[in-house]
């Protein structure tokens, strides 16, 4: 992973099967056209020198909007549902998590 | 159908119950608007096009905002549910849209070629695939339809206005449908504690459901911990002291006193965490990643404490036999 400034190099890092969240970010392949700052709803990421930047990891609740809209496919996340009601309605009907949704 | 539908910004009485019907979870299908394009004021070929789903909500929510504004609204089908689930399921999504575009002819409508879509229905639209496939242009509006008027003025937002927010009037809007869900299991609960205990125990209910739906969206932000699930138990095993204190005589023992209060923490702490943990569905501030870890530490640690609840609960009498209390 290039490093380009420390706090990228750190937050970086952090996004490696931390168990936090599933977020993962490639500085490498941004081309810093700044969609996933206009999207996300919790500033997990801010421009710095024409880069995206992870500035807000934790706050990270995967709704999945940043992946979707990255046109360089520098962002992956699992996203889904952070509904407790509809996960284990899933693990209770045999359900797999992944098609956990909100009724 | 592509005719183009009117609308205007005006929320009728009539708009203003079904909301009211709507926000209870009342017949909760049926609050849609038909999907397909729609007319606010007299737009012309170079009026802005809004998108939105087809709840009822969401709908009003816009054209209340662009009272005064002429522009064209796409209304797509998202079976009556809102923005921000619809586009987690996927229901306003890129494909709907492409379609929708198409099905209306909206480009024979307007000469620009781009969407102002609200900014929590990116997480099921990808912008580029849609500017692909239909020439369109997709702009991301404010996370508000109210703050609408603001951002139309420089087309841009404020880190403020693309932040979710969860203030008191938000969290006082999901105390309804809450409540709504719980009263079925709460029924089935209340009716065999009834038939058991007597009307003493509805009371306990009556609080906790008290507790989970009312007292914890409104105290949510100055409850101290960080997860849903242990400021739920917080609030619970708080309330039961508080109760305990209130309920204290004086030719109590302390140690009767103390096993009341320690009995009443177990019994309803596990309920509001429980409540607090199911929860996490009404935010927007829940990762999967962090709910799934929730259920895994908390359910046995409320299931151990319900145990030892009802434990405590059927051992008073024999600890007051033995002249233990
Ligand atoms: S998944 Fe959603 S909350 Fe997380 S960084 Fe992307 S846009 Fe922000
Ligand atoms: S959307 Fe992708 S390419 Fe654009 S700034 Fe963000 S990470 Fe970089």
């Amino acid at each position: 992973m290039t490093s380009y400034g420390k706090s990228i190099t750190i937050t970086c890092a952090k996004g490696d099967g931390n168990g936090i969240n599933t977020l993962r970010y490639n500085p490498d392949l941004c081309t810093g056209c700044g969609m996933c700052v206009t999207v996300c709803p919790h500033r997990v990421f801010t421009m710095r020198e024409r880069k995206a930047i992870l500035a807000n990891y934790e706050a990270c609740m995967e709704c999945g909007a940043c992946q979707r809209n990255c046109p360089a496919g520098a962002i992956s996340v699992e996203s889904g549902v952070g509904c407790a009601g509809a996960m284990m309605r899933a693990a209770l009907t045999g359900r797999r998590q992944e098609d956990a949704r909100c009724e | 159908m592509t005719g183009v539908m009117r609308t205007t910004g005006v929320i009728t009485p009539k708009d203003s119950l079904d909301h009211f019907l709507a926000r209870f979870g009342w017949r909760r299908n049926e609050h849609t608007v038909m999907p397909g394009l729609y007319a606010l004021g007299s737009p012309t070929g170079e009026s802005p096009v809004f998108v939105t789903a087809n709840y009822t909500l969401s709908f009003d929510a816009l054209r209340k905002a662009l009272a005064g504004i002429d522009a064209y609204i796409l209304v797509l089908d998202t079976k009556g549910i809102n923005v921000w689930c619809a586009a987690g399921k996927g229901t306003f999504g890129s494909e709907e849209l492409v379609n929708r575009i198409a099905h209306t002819k909206l480009t024979e409508k307007v000469n620009h070629r781009s969407l102002i879509l609200p900014q929590l229905g990116a997480s099921g639209i990808c912008a580029h695939e849609v500017k692909r496939r239909s020439g369109f242009d997709v702009e991301y509006g404010p996370v508000r339809a109210s703050d609408l008027k603001a951002y139309l003025k420089h087309h841009s937002a404020t880190a403020e206005m693309r932040t979710v927010r969860f203030d008191l009037k938000d969290r006082f809007e999901v105390i309804p449908v809450e409540i709504t869900n719980l009263l079925l299991p709460a029924l089935l609960i209340a009716l065999p504690l009834l038939f058991l205990k007597g009307a003493g125990s509805i009371t306990g209910l009556l609080l906790i459901i008290l507790l989970g739906t009312v007292l914890f969206p409104v105290l949510l932000p100055w409850l101290p911990t960080r997860d849903f699930s242990s400021k739920g138990l917080l609030l619970g095993g708080a309330a039961a002291v508080i109760l305990s204190f209130a309920k204290m005589r004086g030719d109590q023992s302390l140690y009767l006193f103390l096993y009341n209060m320690v009995a009443a923490i177990f019994q309803m702490a596990p309920w509001t965490g429980f409540l607090a943990l199911n929860f996490t569905g009404s935010t927007t501030f829940t990762s999967r990643t962090g709910v799934r870890r929730e259920i895994f530490t908390y359910i046995p640690v409320f299931a151990a404490m319900f145990i030892l609840g009802l434990v405590l609960a059927l051992a008073k009498g024999a600890f007051r036999a033995w002249g233990f209390l």
